[in-house]
């Protein structure tokens, strides 16, 4: 493993590694703690995502490592025209590793053709977000102790959301799990994630735009947002917006150690009133991960 | 209408009527120094109607690109003024400045000096992705 741009650049044995790696850097942050010193960490943010950026600058201090970069375009040479391979080069000069998040989809191809360091894809666009589905899997391991045998609720925007996308064909790879797709019509998720992921995997599942029906049934729920701008007509986004709105009355059939995960940022799919119930895991998911970016800067820099 | 036969290089044959100044631009003929000739309309029992492209030089061209553009063409290659080898082209794995990526969002749409690559990701529904976004290629 040089680059990590695609969540399929990793083999099963790879991602069990890394989590290893990760569960027991949880357990022992101390020995952990001087791993990177005397590295450095670039974060290229060519547009802005503060959670992402003080994830993975968190888990290089906490590795004893230092980071630079910067936030936003305007702030890199970026803004002057300079492209994507030269900025790589020259900051490759500079560091021990990269993390790029880039507005344009392939952009960390262009990065990891032409770097001497290796490139972390932190999100291109809609496409990949790697360290994202990393650590939508170490807080599965973490809560639910096993990647098979799981029954998954995916809801709200499983049309545009790449979490999802990227969720599905990470766990297609494990026997037993299946997924309830739980969405308005709206945004279905695309024929060609069923196809060529789904049917492709014989992986079984089923499309509701009811959120109650197979409450019961799901060990994980993974939440997303149901953002107003991807509907054709207003009308229909107020008729379906509050049923996708995850409140105490909506998973009080759930089992007890249903799983509620989201990425983050959250503004009103889930009710702050969960937030204390023990199923809710989206903080701890936050949490998990940093450590899934430590284990990775580690893997990439060669220090585990 | 008489074209000379060759002597050596390529006749590319079946192509499809009104296909041939696609190839002929696709496989930069145009900047060749020998002979090329487009033979456009030709009679074709199979056909009724053909594209024939001949290059009468001893030059190496890239003609695997062919197999994306139609892989019922015919390449025959002549050595001595004899076909030593006559195949249909084969589905390249990789085609490199032939089509151009449409994905607004892709990095090839505003970096221009980037090669624009796709990859066949399904042989048999003849499937090509941008190597940069995944999008299809159209």
């Amino acid at each position: 493993m040089k680059h990590l741009i695609d969540i399929k650049d990793l083999s099963v044995e790879e991602i069990d590694e890394l989590i290893e790696v990760a569960k027991d850097i949880i357990k022992n942050p101390d020995k952990y703690s001087k791993k990177c010193e005397g590295k450095i960490l670039a974060t290229l943010f060519f547009e802005p995502s503060t959670r992402t950026r003080l994830s993975f600058e968190s888990a290089m201090l906490r590795l004893g490592g230092n980071v630079l970069g910067f936030s936003e375009a305007n702030s890199s040479s970026t803004a002057k025209g300079e492209s994507v391979s030269d900025t790589i080069r020259v900051v490759g000069e500079y560091s021990d590793i990269i993390v790029m998040r880039h507005p344009k989809e392939g952009a960390p191809v262009v990065a990891a053709e032409k770097s001497i360091v290796p490139i972390i894809n932190a999100g291109d666009g809609g496409h990949n977000h790697p360290t994202q589905t990393l650590t939508d899997l170490l807080t599965i391991k973490c809560e639910k102790g096993r990647f098979d045998n799981l029954t998954i609720g995916l809801c709200g925007d499983l049309k545009f959301g790449r979490t999802v996308h990227s969720l599905i064909s990470a766990m297609v790879r494990y026997p037993k799990v299946k997924f309830i797709l739980i969405s308005p019509e709206e945004l279905k998720i695309p024929s060609y994630i069923k196809k060529e992921v789904l049917d492709k995997n014989k992986i079984e599942y089923i499309e509701t735009q009811n959120i109650e029906e197979y409450m019961n049934k799901l060990d994980i729920l993974y939440m997303t947002r149901v953002q107003k701008e991807r509907f054709f007509n207003e009308a229909d986004y107020i008729r379906l917006k509050d049923s996708y709105i995850l409140d105490e009355e909506k998973i009080i059939n759930s089992k007890k150690d249903l799983c509620i995960m989201h990425p983050l940022p959250r503004v009103n799919e889930i009710s702050v009133k969960i937030d204390n119930n023990p199923k809710a895991c989206y903080f701890k998911q936050a949490k998990y991960g940093k450590f899934i970016r430590m284990a990775l800067i580690l893997k990439l820099l060669e220090e585990c | 209408m008489n074209i000379d036969s060759i002597k050596n290089g390529y006749v590319i044959d079946h192509i499809k009527e009104g296909k041939g100044m696609q190839i002929y631009e696709d496989l930069k003929l145009g900047e060749l120094n020998c002979p090329v000739a487009i033979i456009k309309n030709a009679k074709s029992n199979k056909m009724q109607k053909k594209d024939i492209i001949k290059v009468d030089g001893n030059i190496q061209l890239n003609i695997d690109v062919l197999g994306y553009i139609d892989s019922d063409i015919t390449i025959n290659v002549v050595k001595d003024s004899k076909i030593i080898k006559k195949y249909h082209p084969e589905l390249p794995e990789k085609i490199t400045n032939i089509i151009k990526c449409k994905n607004p969002r892709c990095i090839t749409s505003i970096e221009q000096e980037l090669d624009q690559v796709f990859v066949l990701t399904d042989k048999e529904k003849r499937v090509y992705r941008c190597k940069y976004c995944e999008s299809k290629a159209k």
